[in-house]
């Protein structure tokens, strides 16, 4: 069996568009939360959001290249060309090894709402033009970047809804692991706009706090009325540690354990069971005890069911040993199919700083969010080694488990 | 406006469209040039100029239209033929 560490990170986050802006943002307890007046135009019940700025691809990638990316491709561009380079990993590189991919993704809606308005309109198929299908498609990202960086191992996109980013780094372990790979670009990406969210806020899953956006994502706060959507892309560069070892790569962290279950319940409504489930399995895998984990980066969206259950199971499981937490969300608001990426990167640069980044909002404590340590304000903390939790509709449900590097 | 003068701003037109929209470098626009093996214009191309022809010129092309254009000045012909009214 071969160790997994991570040797290169890039984010693409309403915290910041490169490491050095997330931290310093991860720091300060910014949020990146804002209120979109086109949402409230269109009819949404909220029209709070995390925003970014697509990056200005023309000069840096050909019209192919382009043409056939949506703009969550193009946010997963950035940072896995910050993740490469981060990693030492040059095109040359690439093209003498089989890289693989696997992104979490589980959306494209603009550029299928596009292609059928024009068909709608010119009754003619073949007015779409050639860039949409390439758009549209889940594997939008994989497809993408696998050809505009000229990988040749494993190449597929992770659909698990808000647990996606989780899950292909959980799978981009299993597969190091086992000696079928040696490194893979692993990451979540999340597109941003009302297309893909209308029907979600059609949930009442949103919170409404319009009048003050960046109070709006409180997870774990007793008052929280809901999730703030929002996105971007998160890149890890995972690899053997013998690949690692041979090229001379700085080692950002050790993937030690992954584990998975599903509620195998309701389609949205979270249990405390599965995600109990995940963390010992997590834990297990690593060989690790629960004393050992000195921060967990916790799913918690700010919605009043899943912040409990979570928080319930976290205290079955750490209970006795009580180790910091905090959910980023609350700065960030919910990353969805990203999230599972950029909150290992938000831990990692943690790790690296010796701090844990606020769970901003957090004034007061419910039932169950007071029996863990819940970290309100920016602390100085050794970190090492966490666990980053993630789970989605359908009771899908990940958790990783990260340390230091120990020779 | 004389017919040759029309067709210099059609062929003016169709340059201007395959470097801002397919983004095919000046330098290689050539009569003779050969729209894939010099050009580098795919399929996948071909099916934007459907779409580019179309939003420009007003009429639609055919798939099978496209067999017999090979050069760039096989393309200017075509699109002059089809706008020009018999």
């Amino acid at each position: 069996m071969s160790r997994v560490v991570i040797t290169g990170m890039g984010i693409y986050s309403v915290l910041g568009t490169n490491l050095g802006e997330v931290n310093k943002s991860l720091h300060e307890g910014k949020s990146g939360i804002i209120f979109d007046p086109v949402r409230k135009e269109m009819g949404f019940r909220s029209a709070l959001t995390g925003m970014v700025n697509r990056p200005v691809l023309k000069g840096i990638l050909d019209r192919r290249m382009r043409i056939g990316m949506a703009p969550q491709g193009e946010y997963a561009y950035m940072a896995t060309v910050e993740a490469l380079k981060g990693a030492g990993i040059d095109q040359p590189y690439l093209d003498r090894h089989e890289i693989g991919i696997l992104y979490g993704n589980d959306s494209s809606a603009v550029p299928v709402v596009e292609s059928v308005d024009i068909l709608r309109a010119k009754k003619d198929t073949m007015m779409i033009g050639s860039g949409y299908i390439f758009q549209s498609m889940n594997s939008t990202v994989s497809m993408n970047l696998s050809v505009i960086f000229r990988l040749r191992g494993i190449n597929f996109t992770i659909a698990g809804a808000c647990a996606s980013g989780s899950h292909a780094i959980g799978m981009g372990y299993l597969l190091i692991k086992q000696g079928l790979q040696e490194m893979i670009i692993c990451g979540g990406a999340q597109e941003i706009n009302p297309e893909s969210t209308a029907s979600f806020d059609a949930l009442n899953a949103f919170s409404t706090r319009e009048w003050d956006p960046s109070t709006a994502s409180r997870p774990f706060d007793r008052d929280r009325d809901g999730l703030v959507p929002s996105g971007g892309a998160a890149t890890v560069i995972l690899e053997s540690y013998d690949s690692a070892l041979k090229r001379g790569a700085t080692i950002l962290g050790e993937v030690m354990g992954y584990g998975f279950s599903s509620n195998g319940e309701h389609i949205s409504l979270p249990n405390v069971e599965g995600p109990r489930r995940a963390m010992q399995m997590a834990l297990k895998d690593s060989g690790m005890d629960a004393g050992e984990i000195d921060y967990i980066n916790a799913h918690a969206t700010s919605t009043q069911v899943g912040d409990s259950n979570e928080a319930q199971a976290i205290d079955d499981v750490f209970g006795r040993t009580k180790p910091l937490v905090s959910s980023t969300k609350s700065m960030t608001g919910h990353e969805m199919w990203m999230g599972g990426a950029s909150e290992v990167i938000y831990s990692v640069l943690m790790m690296q700083d010796s701090f844990i980044a606020p769970n901003i909002n957090f004034d007061n404590p419910d039932e169950f969010s007071a029996k863990l340590n819940i970290v309100r304000t920016t602390t100085p903390a050794e970190i090492n080694a966490f666990l980053s939790n993630s789970f989605g509709f359908g009771g899908t449900n990940s958790a990783l488990v990260i340390r230091k590097i120990i020779d | 406006m004389n017919l040759l003068m029309q067709n210099e701003e059609i062929i003016n037109k169709i340059n201007q469209l395959l470097i801002e929209e397919i983004e095919i470098d000046e330098d290689q626009i050539r009569n003779e040039a050969d729209l894939k093996d010099d050009l580098g214009i795919d399929s996948l191309d071909f099916v934007d100029l459907f779409v580019i022809i179309e939003n420009h010129f007003g009429f639609k092309m055919k798939a099978e239209e496209m067999t017999d254009i090979k050069t760039l000045q096989d393309f200017y012909e075509y699109i002059i033929r089809r706008v020009t009214p018999n």
